[in-house]
């Protein structure tokens, strides 16, 4: 009996996969948040099944109690989070709060998988982070002076960065992080939210040609830390949301244009001037002669991808262990091997609606601020997403940077948790407006 | 309401970014499964991939079988669960079903994924697993035919040299054979043996990775060239042969000195006339026959599923005159693999169009069902209907008239063309060449042979060549 759940329990999880993907895009035919409820209580369901499949053929193949502890543990958080938002925050929007618990949800099973040590840790910090996300949309409306908080941020993230760049930790050639206190502290993870908050604050106090000359500044002076400092994937990231942020508050196509002019001057330079960038550039153009070196991360990565097939080769089948930095920069990979294609498809889904949900909230919304800040948490969000796995596919050269919510990396989860915090936080003060003036055209009418 | 409207138009802005990142996503979903559905075999192949390791312990090594679904290589299990790769014809096949052992070399290592992998239903892994056994890897079926290639060994005998033989319509390997050969269920234990003899090179696959002096066949291509350069006339052309002639300083010498007297170019052909095809050879524009060389394939990969050579010629614009005189006849820089002269001779029989030769015709689950299929593929068409007719007319008075006689009292009409390629400066070291085809006027099978230093095509390759062809047509009755 438990040899054939082992074996047909694949099939399961991509069917559990399909079907909560596939309501996710169905919620969008509804307007209203209360049409969606019962799109979002089948989500709950499949991304509940999807879990348990995984973590049952795990159980079976490793024997190991203490593996469903775990998932109990788990299944606890996830309700104890989805249940205190719709208690605090009914308002909320349970789409983006159901597709995090998916994307936590696939982070836990291939961690699991992958390493189980790492599988606990990763939990212990999921849930403190979701315990802090859990202030955020409460706090957020307190803040009230974001002229003073907006250069605040601005020039701490910078200061964050500099320490990095000057007493960081070197691991892989990039100075990424330090540690106090015994925990390794990825900063540029955490800047990224600061830098989004900064650079909509400082384009919504004026969109004058001075102004936009002060964020292109910050901007710059965080991208150039971040290239110092080796860190390319993140500086891609900044500069492709710092350029989204200037088109979407000044409506002018020629900044994005302009952007990507600059972009590309800048990668050629950096191209001639890093010879850390000609090494990634040829292990992405030809990894296979130089397999033993340079192009064996990518290679294992491309391996595990070619092997898995629609269904995957199905969870402990596979040799995902052979690829070097596997929970955290290849986890995509991982999966699309023992979950197989179909789930990869589902989760490359999942993270492009959460992305629309984003900016569809961001449309609703009339205050600049809130718009700006939502747009820019979504590319970002968004452009991270696609260097990670199209860097471990070698549709482009490998940055290294993490698939957030599901990659092994407390860093990478809690700023990705705050990102969301604050997007339903900036979502329940705009519906919090909103009701205040249709009850004043009520009363006037 | 101003400030409404101004943020209505930020809408688009949002609304432009929202698509593009919708279409990198699109293009990044496409090219995910595009890869990962296009590049299983060649990744699980790769000798870096630890999952073969893996396949390799659930799965035993399926079976590959000849066209008539002879068993050419077997995994047998013993009472005690170890497997053996079993070759029961031994040395047969062993350059092209190749070993699985110490290594892996010809189809064993081309299809092993294929092998190694078990596409039965899952709940028949199950059973499987419940009774502790391992699951049976997929079958290759092969386009070789087993009749064939041990006729075709026989034919060989003690020589060294290779047997190439093609059905020219789809490109099908129906049978390859060189030798000396080795074998395949021992090669472990002489493994260094083998290495060291070089002289030997036992390992060495002639059929496609020998490279050798193509001669008088070479004076196909020639031919070809000619009609080429002269709209497909060559009724006017007239020779008279004295046994030798001088081209500046150079001197060519008809085989064994022989004098063909006065030839046209079809007797040229079919009595294998040096001097007559070095003045052919010196007519002609060399850029261009350097680019019909090329067409065919010269300096180029072939396209095989076991390793092969890239055949060469001195042919182009800075060829010199004396060059270009021991090229048109075969000789001088040219060289060539027994495999590529059968794929030119089999573009000839196929009315012009060469075609990929292949040895893997399917794949088979050990249930019955179809896995995957290799259809014919064409590599190019070389020249038209009409030149191959002509050059089948030339290649068929070979065998009526000329140097292949010994093929003519044969029930069946071959064509075909000899060679004796003087490989070093004694006049009797030279290596028998036959290449041709039957029946001329519907071709079934292409044959081609390469005897190293036995003496004249004519005397020893296609007595050979002939009783492969005796073999295919007598099987077919």
């Amino acid at each position: 009996m438990a040899l054939y759940i082992v074996t047909f329990s694949r099939y399961f999880i991509a069917l559990f996969a399909v079907l909560y993907t596939v309501e996710c895009f169905l919620a969008f035919r509804h307007e209203r948040e209360e049409d969606r409820k019962w799109i979002y209580i089948r989500q709950t369901v499949f991304s509940f099944l999807f879990h348990f499949c995984a973590f049952i053929t795990m159980y079976l193949k490793t024997e190991r109690m203490d593996i469903l502890f775990l998932f109990a543990f788990q299944v606890i958080m996830l309700y104890t989070v989805i249940a205190l938002y719709g208690m605090f925050y009914p308002q909320a929007n349970r789409l983006l709060l159901n597709n995090m618990c998916f994307l936590m949800t696939v982070g836990f099973i291939m961690l699991m998988r992958l390493n189980y040590d790492k599988a606990v840790r990763q939990f212990c910090i999921i849930a403190a982070s979701c315990v802090i996300g859990l202030f955020v949309p409460y706090i957020l409306p307190k803040v009230r002076r974001w002229d003073i908080a907006t250069y605040v941020l601005a020039v701490v993230g910078v200061l964050i960065l500099g320490t990095v760049l000057v007493a960081g930790t070197v691991t892989n050639g990039s100075k990424l992080s330090f540690s106090f206190f015994g925990i390794t502290f990825q900063p540029s993870e955490l800047v990224k939210v600061f830098f989004v908050l900064a650079i909509s604050g400082i384009l919504t106090m004026s969109r004058s040609f001075l102004q936009i000359c002060i964020s292109a500044v910050i901007a710059g002076a965080h991208v150039l830390i971040l290239v110092f400092s080796r860190d390319l994937g993140s500086a891609l990231i900044y500069s492709v949301t710092y350029v989204a942020l200037v088109y979407v508050a000044t409506a002018n196509p020629f900044y994005p244009a302009g952007g990507l002019l600059l972009g590309g001057i800048a990668s050629y330079a950096g191209y001639r001037i890093f010879s850390h960038v000609q090494v990634r550039i040829r292990a992405w153009l030809d990894p296979w002669s130089d397999i033993d070196a340079t192009g064996y991360q990518i290679t294992q990565s491309l391996f595990a991808i070619g092997c898995g097939g629609m269904f995957g080769l199905g969870l402990y089948h596979g040799s995902p262990d052979s690829i070097p930095h596997v929970e955290t920069d290849f986890i995509f990979s991982a999966l699309a091997e023992e979950l197989g294609t179909i789930v990869g498809i589902c989760l490359i889904l999942v993270c492009v609606s959460c992305f629309l949900m984003l900016m569809n909230a961001a449309m609703r919304m009339r205050d600049l601020f809130s718009k700006l800040c939502v747009v820019g948490f979504g590319v970002t969000y968004l452009v991270q997403i696609f260097l990670t796995i199209g860097g471990g596919m070698k549709m482009i050269p490998l940055t290294g940077v993490t698939l957030p919510l599901v990659s092994y990396g407390g860093s990478s989860v809690l700023s990705t948790l705050l990102m969301f915090s604050l997007v339903q936080g900036f979502i329940l003060i705009g519906e919090k407006k909103h009701a205040r003036t249709e009850k004043k055209q009520k009363e006037e009418s | 309401m101003q400030e409404r409207r101004r943020n209505k138009k930020k809408n688009r802005e949002i609304l432009i970014i929202s698509a593009f990142f919708c279409a990198l996503f699109t293009w990044m979903i496409g090219y995910f499964v595009v890869y990962s559905v296009s590049h299983e075999e060649e990744l699980i192949n790769n000798s870096y991939n630890s999952r073969q390791r893996m396949l390799a312990s659930e799965d035993y090594r399926g079976t590959i079988y000849d066209r008539n679904k002879e068993a050419l290589a077997v995994t047998v299990i013993a009472p005690d669960g170890t497997e053996k790769r079993d070759y029961p014809y031994r040395n047969l096949f062993a350059h092209t079903v190749g070993y699985s052992g110490k290594g892996k070399t010809g189809l064993e290592a081309k299809y092993n994924y294929y092998l190694i992998t078990s596409n039965i239903s899952d709940a028949a892994k199950v059973e499987n697993e419940l009774a502790g056994k391992k699951n049976p890897g997929n079958a290759l079926y092969t386009t070789l035919d087993l009749k064939l290639q041990e006729a075709a060994d026989r034919a060989m005998g003690i020589y060294k040299g290779a047997i190439v033989a093609l059905d020219p319509k789809t490109g099908k390997v129906l049978a390859m054979v060189s030798k000396p050969d080795f074998d395949a269920n021992t090669i472990a234990e002489n493994w260094d043996a083998y290495l060291a003899d070089e002289e030997k090179s036992v390992l060495l696959n002639r059929a496609s990775q020998g490279l050798y002096q193509p001669g008088s066949t070479f004076k196909i291509v020639t031919a070809l060239e000619y009609l080429k350069q002269n709209d497909d006339r060559y009724e006017g052309y007239h020779f008279n042969c004295t046994g030798s002639s001088r081209f500046g300083d150079e001197t060519i010498h008809c085989f064994h000195g022989m004098k063909h007297g006065a030839v046209d170019f079809q007797s040229s052909f079919a009595k294998s006339c040096n001097t007559s095809f070095a003045g052919i050879g010196m007519s002609l524009d060399r850029t261009r026959f350097g680019a019909t060389a090329s067409k065919l394939l010269f300096h180029h990969d072939i396209p095989f599923e076991l390793p092969s050579s890239v055949s060469s010629i001195d042919l182009g614009e800075r060829t010199t005159d004396a060059a270009l005189l021991q090229a048109s006849i075969g000789q001088g820089r040219t060289s060539i693999s027994p495999l590529h002269l059968a794929m030119i001779t089999a573009a000839i029989a196929n009315d012009g169009v060469m075609m990929k030769p292949y040895l893997a015709e399917k794949i088979m689950s050990p249930d019955g069902s179809e896995i995957k299929v290799f259809m014919p593929e064409e590599v190019d068409t070389i020249m038209t209907k009409e030149q191959a007719d002509i050059l089948t007319g030339f290649m068929r008075s070979v065998v009526t008239e000329g140097t292949g006689r010994k093929l003519s009292e044969a029930d069946y009409k071959a064509a075909g063309k000899t060679g004796s390629a003087e490989f070093s400066d004694s006049s009797t070291d030279s290596h028998a060449w036959f290449t041709g085809f039957a029946p001329s006027d519907d071709p079934k099978i292409v044959v081609t042979v390469i005897i190293e230093s036995a003496g004249s095509g004519g005397d020893y390759a296609v007595p050979m060549a002939k009783r492969v062809f005796d073999a295919y047509f007598s099987e077919a009755n």
